[in-house]
C-alpha cells in the first residue's frame, strides 16, 4: 500500500472502503428497512438464494443505503415461495412479495426501495409492522 | 555463561546482538530486562553483571530495576506458572481460598517453585477476566471460575503433560 | 457478489479469548468453508462488546442477533439453522434476568440500554487489525483535519470548551493540561499515553486498546500538532500481551499509510510512536514515576513541581494523558465540544467507562453518561446483585478509592459527588460489594495492596501504610483495640498530607471510608469479637446444632485435626481450642446441622 498525501485521498479510501462496515452500523440503525427472504427449507428450494443475490447485487449497483438484507425463516406460505418481506422502519407496515424470482427481487429494489413504488400485482399481502 | 548449572552461551548471544541493534542505549535497561527474561527465563547475578557492562551502566543499577518491579525474577521459575489473580473481583468471588489451596497441594508458598522444577506458584493482580472470576492462569492458558475442588484436577492436567 | 452479506463478529477480547473464542472464530471458519459460503460471509475478531459475563459473545449482523456463552460446538448449528435458513437459534440468545425471555438483538438487552458509547464506539463494531475498517467509521479524519485547517490553539480551545476531564483519576481539565504543554518552549516534547492500568478489577483501558488501538493512536498524534512534540510513548503493562500486540500491528498499518510517521498527509507534521512496556509496578501509574520507569529506572516518583508539562521526559516538556481520555479526543473533534459538553454533569463532561465486577449479575464494561446513579448502574446495566444476595457497598476508585455505602445508592456519579462521598473516580474499576464482604477485611485487601506497591521512596506511605496494615490485621483476628480507630485515622490523615504522590496520598481512602460508614462493623470485630459479614475466620466458630445432628459421625471422620467428639446417632461436638477452622465439617454435614457464627 502506498501513502496517503492529502485528506482528500483519505476521505476517498473511506468512500472506498465504506462496505467494510456498512452492514454493521446499518445493522445497528433504527431507521433501517430490513429486507427478509425467507430461507427455510421451502424457501431454498424454490430458489430463495438466487433471489437473495439478485437483491444483494441491485442494492449494491443501484448504491443503496441503510437497508438490511436478512435471511428469515419458513414465512408459513410455503406455496408462495421465494417470500419477500419488506419491513420499513418506525412500525409503517409491512409489505411481502410472492414467488419473487430474480427479475422480480431487481424490481423490488428499483420501484419499491428506490422509487417507493409498490409493484401492486406481485403484492402477496401487507400487515402487520417491524 | 552457565546459570544454576545449565549453560546458556546461545541465549546469551542472541541477547548481546539484539543489544548490539539497538540504536540508542539510553533508556533501554527495561526493555533490554524484558529480552534477557524471555530467552532465559530468570535474572541472576552474574546475567545482571553481563547486561551492565554491555550498556556500561552500574550494576547497582541494573540490580535495583530488577528487583523494583514484580515482573522479574532473580529464580528459575517452574516449567508449569501458576499464577493465581488477587485482583478485587476474584478476591470477592473467593481467590484466596483458591490460592491456599495450591499452596496446600503443591507443598509451597507464593512466589516459590516446586523442588522438582516442575510448578511455580504466583499471586498476581488483575489479567482483566473479571467476569469469569476467580481465575487463574497457567503459563498463560486461563481457568475461569475455578473452585477449590478444581485445583487438584488442574495440577494433574499437567503432570500428566509432563509423564508423556 | 462484491459485499459480504453477513458477518459474523466473534468477540476478541482477553475476557473472551479466556472462554475459548479462538475455537468458535475457527470453527466458523472452516465450516463456513466446507459449505462454500466464505465468499458471502465474512468472520471476524473483534474488541470487548463488554459484556463478559456472558462470554463468550458472537454478533451477526445485519440481523443484529447477539449471541452469549457460544462454545466450539454450537458454531455448526448457528450456521445450519441462523446463517442458512435464517432462524435464530433460540437457546443461544441471551436471557434477560428480569424480563424472563430471550433477547434477540443487541439494542433489546438491558445492559446496553442505559448505556452511551463515546470512548467504547468502535469496540465490538471494527476489527481492531484492520486499518480501513477504522478509516471506513471516518478514522484518521480528525486528524486530518487538524494538521490541515486548525491551528494549535484552536485545537486546544475545543479541547477546554468540551469540558473533557482526566480519565486516568484525578479529573485534571485534559485542554489546560495540553496547553501548558504548548506553552512551554522546548525543541523536544513527547505525548505519552498512559496504559499502565494497574487497578485490581479495572480493565477499561485494556479493553479500548484491544479493540480500537488507532482511536488512541490518531488521539496522540492531535495531541503532538497541538503541543508541537514529534514522538509519542505508550507505556504499558507487559501483562496486557494481546494489546501490546494489536498496538504493534496498528502502528505498523499506520505508518505504512502515512498516517503516522514523517510528513503525515502531506502536510509537514511528523510524529511517531513507539510503545515502552511496564514490568509489574502499580506505582508506575502516577505520572511521574512513569516517566522514570520510561527512562529505564527505577519507577519512583519526582518532586512536582516541576510538573511534566515543563519537565517532563528525559527533562523535556511532556503531555500525558490516560487512555481513555484520548479515546475521546476524535469523537469531540469530530462532533464539536459542544456535542461533548451536553452529556454529563454540571463539572463532569461526557461519559466514564466503568469495569464493573465483583457481586453483580452482569460483570463487564459499560460506559455511562456522567451523572448516572449507582442505582442504575447496578439494576438496570448490571443486573442486581447475584444470588439475589443483598446490595452492601461499592468499591470505586481501586486502592485510592473507597467504599460506597448502600445508603448512598441515588448518588450522581461524578468527579466530585465520589471526592464528596470519600472515595474517588480513579480509573473505573467498580466493584460491587454483597452482605457477605467484610468491610474490615476489604479495607485490609486493599492496604496490603498498597502496602506491597509502595515504592518505598517516601516515609509516610512506605512506614504508615504498613501501619495501617498491621492494625487491620489485628482487628480482623480480634486483637483489636478501640484505641486503634483513633491511631488508624491519626495514620490516614497523615499518610495522606505528607506522602509524595497521589498513591500515598490516597492510600488511606478505603480504611477512612469505611470507619465512616461501616463503623459498627469494626466495632464488632473490636468490642464482640464477631466478625458480622462471617468473612473474617479468626472470628468464627463452627458449631454443630444439636437438634439437627443425626449422629453420622462424617464429620468426625473427616476432621484434619480430630477435634469432633460424639458417640454413634448421638448429637457431635466441636472442640474450640483445637479447631482450625477449615470449614470441612460443615461441607461433610449431609443434614446441614454445622453452622459457623
Amino acid at each position: 500500500m502506498s501513502k496517503i498525501k492529502s485528506l482528500d485521498e483519505l476521505r476517498k479510501i473511506r468512500e472506498k472502503v465504506s462496505d467494510n462496515t456498512e452492514v454493521r452500523i446499518t445493522g445497528e440503525s433504527a431507521d433501517r428497512t430490513i429486507i427478509a427472504v425467507g430461507m427455510a427449507t421451502c424457501g431454498i428450494a424454490a430458489g430463495a438464494r438466487e433471489t437473495m443475490s439478485a437483491l444483494l447485487s441491485e442494492i449494491e449497483a443501484k448504491n443503496v443505503k441503510n437497508i438490511s438484507v436478512i435471511a428469515t425463516g419458513c414465512l408459513g406460505y410455503c406455496y408462495a415461495e421465494p417470500l419477500v418481506e419488506i419491513r420499513p422502519p418506525h412500525d409503517a407496515p409491512i409489505v411481502r412479495y410472492a414467488n419473487v424470482g430474480a427479475e422480480l427481487a431487481k424490481e423490488i429494489i428499483d420501484k419499491h426501495i428506490c422509487e417507493g413504488t409498490f409493484i401492486e400485482d406481485a403484492i402477496f399481502n401487507r400487515g402487520g409492522s417491524n | 555463561m552457565i546459570l544454576s548449572g545449565k549453560d546458556y552461551s546461545e541465549q546469551i548471544k542472541e541477547l548481546d546482538s539484539y543489544i548490539d541493534s539497538l540504536p540508542t542505549k539510553e533508556g533501554k535497561l527495561i526493555t533490554v530486562l524484558h529480552k534477557a527474561q524471555d530467552l532465559v527465563g530468570f535474572l541472576p547475578n552474574e546475567l545482571q553483571n553481563h547486561i551492565a557492562e554491555k550498556l556500561g551502566i552500574p550494576v547497582s543499577k541494573v540490580f535495583g530495576v530488577v528487583t523494583f518491579y514484580s515482573f522479574f525474577t532473580m529464580v528459575p521459575k517452574g516449567q508449569f506458572k501458576v499464577a493465581a489473580c488477587l485482583g478485587t473481583a476474584c478476591f470477592v468471588r473467593g481467590a484466596g481460598a483458591i490460592l491456599d489451596e495450591f499452596k496446600k497441594e503443591l507443598k509451597i508458598e507464593s512466589g516459590e517453585t516446586t523442588e522438582d522444577g516442575l510448578f511455580s506458584l504466583d499471586a498476581i493482580r488483575c489479567v482483566g477476566a473479571c467476569g469469569l472470576a476467580p481465575v487463574i492462569s497457567v503459563n498463560g492458558k486461563v481457568y475461569g471460575r475455578v473452585t477449590k475442588e478444581n485445583v487438584k484436577p488442574i495440577i494433574e492436567e499437567y503432570l500428566a503433560k509432563e509423564v508423556n | 457478489m462484491a459485499n459480504f452479506r453477513m458477518h459474523i463478529l466473534i468477540c476478541g477480547g482477553t475476557g473472551c479469548m479466556s472462554s475459548h473464542s479462538p475455537e468458535v472464530h475457527k470453527n466458523f471458519i472452516d465450516i463456513l468453508g466446507k459449505k462454500g459460503l466464505s465468499k458471502e460471509i465474512q468472520v471476524l475478531k473483534t474488541g470487548c462488546f463488554g459484556f463478559c459475563e456472558q462470554g463468550p459473545i458472537v454478533k451477526i449482523y445485519p440481523d443484529n442477533i447477539f449471541y452469549v456463552g457460544v462454545t466450539g460446538q454450537d458454531v455448526e448449528e448457528i450456521i445450519n439453522e441462523h446463517v442458512i435458513k435464517g432462524r435464530p437459534v433460540q437457546r443461544l440468545l441471551y436471557v434477560d434476568p428480569m424480563k424472563k425471555s430471550p433477547q434477540e438483538e443487541h439494542k433489546d438487552i438491558a445492559f446496553y440500554q442505559s448505556q452511551v458509547r463515546i470512548a467504547l464506539k468502535n469496540c465490538g463494531l471494527i476489527d481492531p487489525e484492520n486499518i480501513d475498517d477504522y478509516i471506513s467509521v471516518r478514522g484518521y479524519e480528525a486528524l486530518g483535519e487538524c494538521i490541515t485547517s486548525k491551528t494549535p490553539e484552536e485545537i486546544i480551545k475545543i479541547i477546554k470548551d468540551s469540558g473533557l476531564r482526566g480519565r486516568g483519576g484525578a479529573g485534571f481539565p485534559t485542554g489546560l493540561k495540553w496547553e501548558f504543554a504548548q506553552k512551554s518552549a522546548s525543541d523536544k516534547k513527547y505525548v505519552i499515553c498512559n496504559a499502565d492500568e494497574g487497578d485490581p478489577g479495572a480493565f477499561m483501558d485494556r479493553s479500548i486498546l484491544e479493540g480500537d488501538p488507532h482511536a488512541v493512536l490518531e488521539a496522540m498524534a492531535i495531541c503532538g500538532y497541538a503541543i508541537g512534540a514529534d514522538e509519542g510513548v505508550i507505556y504499558i503493562r507487559a501483562e496486557y500481551p494481546l494489546a501490546v500486540k494489536r498496538l504493534q500491528v496498528a502502528i505498523a498499518q499506520a505508518e505504512e499509510l502515512g498516517l503516522l510517521g514523517d510528513s503525515i498527509l502531506g502536510t509537514g507534521f511528523n510524529f511517531k510512536i513507539t510503545l515502552s512496556l511496564g514490568a509489574g509496578a502499580f506505582v508506575c501509574g502516577e505520572e511521574t514515576a512513569l516517566l522514570n520507569s520510561v527512562e529505564g529506572g527505577r519507577g519512583e516518583p519526582r518532586v512536582r513541581p516541576p510538573f511534566p508539562a515543563v519537565k517532563g521526559l528525559y527533562q523535556k516538556p511532556t503531555n500525558i494523558n490516560n487512555v481513555e481520555t484520548y479515546a475521546n479526543i476524535t469523537q469531540i473533534i469530530l462532533n464539536g465540544p459542544e456535542w461533548f459538553n451536553s452529556i454529563g454533569t454540571e463539572t463532569s463532561k461526557g461519559t466514564k467507562v466503568f469495569a464493573l465486577a465483583g457481586k453483580i449479575n452482569n460483570v463487564g464494561l459499560v460506559e455511562v453518561p456522567m451523572g448516572t446513579s449507582i442505582r442504575d448502574i447496578i439494576y438496570k446495566i448490571g443486573g442486581g446483585i447475584r444470588g439475589g444476595k443483598k446490595f452492601k457497598a461499592i468499591q470505586t476508585g481501586g486502592p485510592s478509592g473507597g467504599c460506597i455505602p448502600a445508603e448512598l445508592m441515588d448518588l450522581k456519579i461524578d468527579y466530585e459527588t465520589l471526592n464528596a462521598a470519600g472515595s474517588m473516580m480513579g480509573s473505573g474499576g467498580m466493584i460491587v460489594m454483597d452482605e457477605d464482604d467484610c468491610m474490615v477485611n476489604i479495607a485490609k485487601f486493599y492496604l496490603e495492596f498498597t502496602l506491597e506497591e509502595s515504592c518505598g521512596k517516601c516515609t509516610p506511605c512506605r512506614i504508615g501504610t504498613t501501619r495501617i496494615y498491621e492494625i487491620l490485621e489485628r482487628i480482623t483476628k480480634g486483637q483489636g483495640k478501640m484505641e486503634d480507630l483513633d491511631a488508624l485515622k491519626e495514620l490516614g490523615e497523615v499518610i495522606r498530607d505528607a506522602s509524595l504522590c497521589s498513591l500515598g496520598q490516597t492510600a488511606p481512602n478505603p480504611v477512612l471510608s469505611t470507619i465512616d460508614y461501616f463503623y459498627d462493623e469494626y466495632l464488632a470485630h473490636i468490642q464482640d469479637k464477631k466478625c458480622p459479614a462471617k468473612a473474617c475466620t479468626d472470628l468464627l466458630e463452627y458449631v454443630v446444632i444439636d437438634e439437627k445432628c443425626i449422629g453420622c459421625t462424617l464429620c468426625a471422620r473427616n476432621c484434619p485435626v480430630s477435634c469432633i467428639s460424639g458417640a454413634v446417632k448421638k448429637p457431635h461436638h466441636i472442640d474450640q481450642s483445637k479447631c482450625i477452622k477449615c470449614g470441612v465439617c460443615e461441607s461433610k454435614c449431609p443434614v446441614k446441622a454445622i453452622i459457623k457464627q
